[in-house]
């Protein structure tokens, strides 16, 4: 995980001092309880979108705890990110169901349809690509995520009119559920 | 009690015990390399798996407690083999470049797979991720080199409490190391060593200035002087196959003079020269607290000897920053001086000289490079090598170290007193520091046994003593009936513990000594390797022999200290002192 900022920084800047003060009353309320971290870091993420080098840190010095134990504890976990994700967060499954039904093609698909890695995010901060490790939908091999939408049985030769239909929208649709 | 079974042999051994305690205890010996004494387990390496009997599994001996009637084989075949195949693992994704690498001698990994007979390795496999981290002044961190025992992170985040390494991702791309598996300088490292002195293999290791001391001491145009720390003469001689414990101060001065340094001086005669600074700093402290009862004096007053320490304060403890004494430490107060005062006597332009230190300690390169070390005008000490590197070099020098005849070292800057060796332990700096402050304020010899502070030695984590004031000189009449107390801590997690209780008014003191790692400096992250307790306990009695076996044992005694303030400082925090020997620290903010 590098430093490389994918994100319209002019555009964020003006919220980040509301964000940070938002990112206060959690700790406030975390910062004492045992176990307290992963929500903590779980609402961070929720409020910036992603977890920023300035949050973690403020994390880190809330619950008295080293940066490098505080990212320890982020790269540990897939769920956490470090670069500002698109709108459309695509996770592809790659669990073991998925990956014998062609998870892997899927993947693959996808970075060619999206031309970023995974990691990554489109320049117009539309989409970003990670990879999932089971979401328990095994029956319905391959799978896909998009947000909180699942889709099932995934074909490569599909994904453009499955893409097509969130960058027409707004916000994500619902109907777009199986 | 409980009963266990160890290859045939009957053990009984209290109840949580682990299986490899138990074989210790028996004598039975079980291979191990993250297991770390006095520390949690983490069972990460599985070097240490035996066989129990009716267990589904092998089971880690280092991290399974004892139960009654336990069966255990350690070297049954499936055992035998199981560990074997450990090893091999951990080599398939090492870079084993044994025949260059810095760890070929003491290499825990090599000694391992040498010892289980593995000739080949079976798994080709991928290698992990090559970082070469060499951002800080102290210390080079090779990730193709990591075997993730994790030694590193416990010594860093349990002992020392600073916590800059952390296993960061997960799975084969498991980094050890700093934040988001970056740079070191990116976060709060204090450049202890502690991780480079305990990782098994050539991970972690101090940033070599060999070459650097080599070329200077090639250079004919430069007069090259060294100093050499007290637990230095401690330690060298376990490089060269000497018992922990031996001293071989002798042998060093003659290596020293042989490898080509124009002088071999002594980091003790700072020492004592530090004694009558810091004594008087702390005199004149309790005099402006208790008789002016000016609330800007400081008190507890702190040693300031540590490098790791003073960072650690800054980054940590920046409110205490104006209780750390001012005095540089010995290493420092040495470069001053040799190359004002020294310099002139010679005739030579303080950059002419270069002034090397051996040292037990990684963090010295760090504070030899802190911008206002330059009180002479030059970089006040140019090179610092470690214990490690100086035993490097007497072998690249090709000298025989054992058969070397024992040499003195030179004046004025080689001469010192007991006082000066004990800096090395932990308890010692403060005991030195009584020596002489008891003194000139009852005119008295310190009224303790053999001059030494029973409570504020051996390896506790923090020690503390006090000792009532009678009788004292006219001048120091405000201290009578004074109860002057004081602490000793080691290891910066003792010293987090010691701080936050003077925080919170649980404890009070007038002086406290803090050492940065355990044991102190015969602990030191740049002393040879392995250092456990049992060697640092033998190290620490070779240091107090050292100071019995002086005539001198006082820093106030010292003639070359004397004649240095008769001819060039003055008095004790005098002006000249004041520019050359004092220093200020700056709180910073954590990384």
């Amino acid at each position: 995980m590098t430093k490389t900022c994918t994100c319209a920084c002019a555009e964020a800047a003006p919220d980040e001092k509301e964000l940070m003060g938002r990112l206060e009353e959690v700790l406030a309320e975390q910062k004492d309880k045992p176990g307290g971290l992963i929500p903590a870091l779980q609402t961070a993420q929720a409020i910036f979108g992603y977890l920023p080098e300035n949050a973690l840190r403020r994390v880190a010095q809330a619950f008295d705890k080293s940066h490098s134990e505080v990212a320890g504890v982020v790269s540990f976990y897939s769920f956490f990110s470090t670069v500002p994700r698109g709108k459309y967060l695509v996770r592809v499954c790659l669990g073991t169901a998925c990956y014998v039904r062609g998870g892997n093609e899927v993947l693959r698909a996808m970075k060619d349809k999206l031309g970023i890695d995974v990691g990554g995010t489109t320049p117009d901060r539309q989409f970003s690509l990670e990879v999932g490790r089971c979401f328990g939908a095994c029956g319905m091999a391959p799978v896909l995520m998009v947000n909180d939408d699942l889709h099932q049985r995934v074909k490569p030769a599909k994904l453009g009119e499955l893409l097509e239909k969130y960058r027409a929208q707004a916000v994500p649709a619902q109907e777009a559920k199986p | 009690m409980i009963h266990v079974t160890i290859n045939g042999k009957a053990i009984e051994v209290a109840e949580g015990s682990t299986i490899l305690q138990a074989a210790k205890s028996a004598g039975i010996q079980i291979p191990t390399l993250c297991f770390l004494e006095k520390r949690e387990p983490v069972g990460a390496c599985r070097v240490c798996l035996v066989e129990v009997e009716g267990a589904r599994t092998l089971v880690a001996s280092c991290s399974t407690p004892c139960t009654e009637g336990q069966v255990v084989h350690v070297n049954s075949p499936k055992a035998r083999a199981a560990r074997k195949q450990v090893v091999e693992l951990l080599l398939s994704e090492h870079d084993g470049d044994c025949q260059t690498c810095e760890r070929n001698e003491d290499c825990e990994l090599r000694k391992l797979a040498s010892d289980m007979g593995i000739r080949t390795v079976t798994y080709g496999g991928k290698r992990a991720a090559a970082h070469l981290d060499e951002s800080t002044p102290g210390l080079v961190r090779d990730n193709s080199k990591c075997i993730k025992c994790r030694r590193c992170v416990t010594v860093c985040n349990q002992v020392q409490g600073v916590g800059a390494l952390f296993p960061q991702g997960r799975g084969f791309s498991t980094v050890i190391g700093p934040a988001f598996a970056a740079d070191l300088a990116g976060v709060t490292c204090v450049q202890c060593g502690q991780c480079a002195a305990i990782c098994p293999v050539g991970a972690i290791t101090e940033r070599s200035a060999i070459d650097a001391v080599w070329a200077a001491l090639d250079d004919p145009s430069k007069t090259v002087v060294v100093q050499t720390a007290p637990a230095i003469r401690a330690a060298l001689g376990e490089e060269f196959g000497y018992p922990p414990g031996t001293r071989v101060t002798g042998k060093m001065t003659t290596a020293l003079r042989q490898m080509g340094f124009d002088a071999v001086f002594d980091t003790n005669f700072a020492a004592d020269l530090t004694i009558m600074e810091e004594g008087t700093e702390l005199l004149t402290r309790l005099k402006r607290a208790l008789v002016d009862k000016d609330k800007t004096a400081a008190l507890p007053m702190f040693t300031s000897c540590s490098p790791g320490w003073i960072q650690f304060a800054e980054y940590y403890y920046p409110n205490f920053l104006d209780h750390l004494s001012t005095c540089k430490s010995p290493q420092q107060m040495f470069g001053a001086v040799a190359k004002t005062f020294y310099a002139q006597k010679i005739g030579k332009k303080p950059e002419d000289l270069v002034v090397v230190s051996v040292m037990p300690c990684t963090a010295k390169k760090f504070e030899a490079q802190r911008p206002e070390m330059n009180a002479s005008g030059a970089r006040d000490v140019d090179h610092v090598l470690t214990t490690r590197e100086l035993a490097r070099m007497i072998r690249q020098a090709n000298l025989a170290f054992t058969e070397l005849p024992d040499g003195e070292m030179d004046a004025p800057l080689g001469l010192s007193t007991g006082a000066a060796d004990i800096f090395a332990n932990t308890g010692g700096v403060m005991e030195a520091a009584l020596r002489t402050a008891y003194e000139i304020v009852t005119g008295r010899e310190l009224p303790v046994e053999n001059l030494h502070v029973k409570p504020i030695e051996g390896l506790d984590g923090i020690k503390e003593a006090s000792l009532k004031i009678e009788r004292t000189q006219p001048a120091w009449s405000f201290l009578e009936g004074v109860e002057l107390k004081v602490a000793v801590s080691h290891g910066l997690g003792n010293t987090r513990k010691l701080l936050e209780k003077i925080r919170s008014g649980d404890a009070s003191y007038h002086f406290i000594e803090v050492m940065t790692c355990p044991g102190g400096c015969i602990g030191g992250g740049g002393q040879p390797r392995f250092t456990d307790d049992s060697v640092r306990l033998k190290r620490i009695s070779a240091i107090y022999a050292e100071d019995e076996s002086k005539k001198l044992r006082k820093s106030h005694d010292n003639p070359a200290v004397q004649e240095l303030y008769r001819e060039f400082l003055g008095k004790p925090l005098g002006h000249r002192s004041h520019e050359l020997l004092h220093t200020g620290y700056r709180a910073k903010e954590r990384r």
